[in-house]
């Protein structure tokens, strides 16, 4: 399990092609996604920002057959096409990469500590948390725990 | 009893401050009960952890509850909701 929360730019394809290295993977799903329209700044919980990507990768991990998984998400100044932030699952099966892959985006929108700052031509405004994406991560089960 | 206190984003800016260690009184043992103590300072202290603010927080870098309790040497965190992704 790979997790970073880095200023640099990441490259899907090596990713990938680490994820595929995983003994009897036979899919990777990933999610990249892509600053819009708008500069931005975004701030993040040095420590906290890292285990928070982990247990949400976990959680993955205890309920679909997950060989290995990515997690990057890009901190500081992000202008409009920069890549923000990649998931990428690796497992036996699509059903089980899709998923996942699904699963840990949608935690990481509402319980990652991320905050976004936009640039606008008008000065520059935090982002305010939407509705839908409490939505979207509540249409899950509540997460499964490892026992330990 | 001391503990580390931060503060990130909009809620950051609004007090001007990232963080402080703060001596705590007697009492004060759960994240709501800081959040009242330091909203009681007034100002834009007030003004940002008014009950009415959506504000998150954090005990030792996991998400909490206003009802978490609270210990010495504890690193206790408010934000606002998060918008990453």
């Amino acid at each position: 399990m790979k997790i970073s929360v880095q200023r640099e730019d990441f490259d899907l394809s090596l990713e990938t092609r680490n994820l595929s290295k995983s003994e009897g993977v036979g899919a990777v799903a990933s999610f990249v996604g892509i600053v819009r329209d708008v500069r931005m700044t975004l701030e993040h919980y040095p420590g906290m920002t890292e285990n928070a990507l982990r247990k949400i990768a976990e959680d993955a991990a205890a309920r679909w057959k997950v060989m290995d998984c990515t997690v990057i998400h890009r901190h500081g100044e992000l202008a409009p096409h920069d890549q923000i932030v990649l998931v990428a699952v690796a497992s036996a099966h699509r059903a089980d990469a899709f998923a996942a892959c699904e699963f840990i985006m949608d935690y990481l929108k509402t319980q990652a500590p991320f905050w976004k700052k936009e640039h606008r031509a008008d000065g520059a405004a935090w982002v305010e948390a939407k509705a839908s994406d409490d939505d979207a991560a509540g249409r899950w089960e509540p997460p499964a725990r490892k026992a330990s | 009893m001391k503990v580390k206190v931060l503060f990130f984003a909009s809620l950051r800016e609004q007090l001007g401050t990232a963080g402080e260690e703060i001596e705590l009184p007697a009492g004060v043992a759960t994240v709501a009960a800081l959040r009242g103590h330091l909203a009681r300072r007034g100002g834009p202290w007030e003004g940002a952890l008014a009950e009415k603010k959506n504000v998150r927080a954090a005990v030792n870098q996991d998400m909490a509850k206003p009802g978490a309790p609270i210990r010495a040497g504890d690193e206790i965190a408010f934000f606002p909701p998060v918008t990453g992704g």
